[in-house]
């Protein structure tokens, strides 16, 4: 490492000299945050790889080296297809409802005067509860016998339904108990995004005559393009990662219906103890990750910047 | 002008709606057991009891779950703090070997899905003999590249002549951090604490994967054993809800503005 040959840079031109000598303070600095990054982030990935070779087993007992075969038996696995279509499909349903709801709830706090702090307490309040208290309310709400929207269908005339055991609905509870825990955040990034842009924009184009829904269309949505963009891939990233809530939810019942990937890879680590091949399907969620996130900065390249 | 009034109503109109299923749970939780299964639903009680919170507080384990989930919360949140703004200040401040390259090993990291690692996570705590503790439900969650990256690009707008002044006063390092560029950077320092405590406190799969002694769970984990222990209980089990989830939301009533302005000074908003 000739790191020591590296010339000091010259546009450097601060009056005080030797400010930014090379030295290993910096590097006391950041050890301890560093120390704890390479124990609990990069050793696991790396001896999760390493494992995903083997027939590891939690339990103990013999380790035999199995090349690439568990990555063999992923594909052939029909449950990781099909949870990782779940995963796949429930990302599909619950991102532009996520999107779209917290862009429109940060509009209407943006725009709103003397009600301005209710709304802001009632979008972001459910993104602060945990995810357990949020699956206990909804599955008294989804309650098919004598819950609040079976009431709410019954007063319009409808037929009780099973929401988390019917195999027709049960995704779509999901994601309506994920949007009302979850568009809390979207919202708060669209809301910090719009109090940013200055307000003589909107009024210079009022007094040239643009309309409310002209001002929305030309200045109000094209400027707020990089926080769709950085909303858009934290959502889904954070809907490719989906597990609490349907575990919660699902807990003794519809199973594989709305099983998502880390569902089966907790059930294959935790539950068979198949180290090894619970690993390998890890790095198959973490690849699809990776790509999501690169795509995203090829579509919006300056959304991290500034 | 004309627009004015029915987007407020909506706006309201939406806010009520958002509310709808706290407020259920809340109201559930306030009836006797036998009115909460009648059909059809009730939103006034019949008759108002908080016998629900009784049980939950003189059964339950509840407190001792607000316990942990402090002691937790509160570690993870004081720790990262200490270690992401000192690890943050060397990297906008200061030269030292491969730094360039350890920057972007850190930044890479804020690519990592947490819950891809919670197999080999779990089996290197077995070998560290962390299974079972606080420590071990502390330790991983302190390893979060992106308060790195948010307090570093803090730091970077930060003046340099405000440490040049200290260092002619004689200032080390430790000092111009400590005494000038931190009390500086408070909004971003809230921002961040906030956010790793709600975090922290609110995990629900690590804590559930690396402790299974019922006098170390926290709330979410806790809370999640409350449907089977109750029974059928539903006064009780709503009660249990809204204890564990009501500290954060009452903190945030108070503190939104902050936390607010505080997203948009962390650079948050893209």
């Amino acid at each position: 490492m000739a790191v020591d040959t590296v010339p000091a840079p010259v546009h450097d031109t601060s009056p005080a000299p030797a400010r930014t000598e090379r030295s290993l303070t910096g590097l006391w600095f950041a050890l301890p945050f560093l120390l704890i990054y390479a124990l609990f982030m990069i050793w696991p990935i790396l001896s999760g790889l390493w494992s995903s070779l083997f027939n590891t087993s939690l339990a103990g007992g013999d380790v035999e080296f199995l090349g690439l075969s568990n990555y063999a038996e992923l594909a052939r696995d029909g449950a990781v297809w099909d949870s990782l279509w779940n995963t796949v499909w429930f990302t599909l349903l619950s991102t532009p409802p996520l999107v779209l709801t917290g862009l429109g709830m940060a509009l209407l706090a943006h725009r709103a005067r003397r009600t301005g702090w209710f709304l802001r307490f009632a979008f972001f309040m459910p993104f602060l509860l945990p995810v357990t208290v949020v699956a206990l309310i909804w599955l008294w709400i989804y309650q098919s016998d004598f819950g609040l929207l079976n009431a709410a269908v019954g007063w319009f005339g409808g037929d009780p339904v099973a929401w988390i055991n019917d195999e027709r609905t049960a995704m779509w509870a999901v994601v309506l108990c994920t949007l009302w825990w979850t568009v809390g955040f979207n919202f708060l990034l669209y809301l910090a995004a719009l109090q940013g842009i200055p307000r003589e924009l909107h009024e210079s184009a009022a007094v040239d005559g643009a309309t409310p829904g002209q001002r929305l269309r030309r200045i109000t949505l094209p400027l707020l393009r990089r926080t769709t963009g950085l909303v858009l891939v934290l959502q889904l990233i954070a809907s490719l990662k989906i597990f609490d809530q349907v575990y919660l939810l699902n807990e003794g019942n519809a199973g594989p219906i709305t099983r998502p990937l880390i569902q089966y890879v907790y059930e294959q680590g935790f539950t068979s103890y198949r180290i090894g091949y619970a690993s390998a399907i890890s790095y198959l969620l973490f690849l699809i990750i990776i790509v999501v996130a690169f795509a995203q900065f090829k579509i919006f390249p300056a959304g991290r910047d500034d | 002008m004309r627009t004015r009034v029915p987007l407020s109503l909506l706006g309201v109109a939406l806010a009520l709606l958002w509310l709808i299923p706290l407020a259920w749970a809340i109201d559930t939780s306030i009836k006797p057991e036998a009115e909460t299964t009648r059909v059809p639903v009730t939103w006034v009680p019949d008759v108002f009891t908080l016998d629900a919170y009784r049980g939950v507080f003189t059964a339950g384990d509840v407190p001792l779950w607000l316990f942990n989930s402090l002691v937790v919360a509160a570690g993870v949140t004081v720790l990262t703090l200490a270690a992401a703004s000192l690890a943050a200040y060397g990297f906008s401040r200061l030269d030292f070997p491969a730094k360039n390259w350890l920057f972007a090993l850190v930044l890479a990291g804020i690519m990592v899905p947490p819950q891809a690692l919670i197999v080999p996570l779990f089996h290197q705590m077995q070998s560290l003999g962390l299974v079972d503790t606080y420590w071990g439900m502390i330790l991983p969650q302190l390893a979060a590249p992106v308060m790195v990256f948010i307090l570093k690009k803090f730091f970077d707008g930060i003046p340099r002549e405000y440490e040049q002044a200290a260092a002619l006063d004689g200032a080390s390092r430790l000092r111009m951090f400590w005494s000038v560029v931190l009390p500086m950077s408070r909004p971003v320092l809230a921002a961040v604490g906030v956010f790793t405590f709600v975090t922290a406190w609110n995990n629900f799969l690590w804590p559930f994967i690396v402790v299974s002694d019922p006098d170390l769970m926290t709330v979410p984990v806790g809370l999640g054993t409350v449907q089977s222990s109750y029974g059928l209980r539903y006064a009780e089990i709503m009660a249990s809800a809204v204890i564990g989830g009501l500290p954060l939301v009452v903190v945030y009533a108070f503190l939104q503005r902050h936390v607010i302005r505080g997203v948009g000074d962390a650079g948050l908003k893209g």
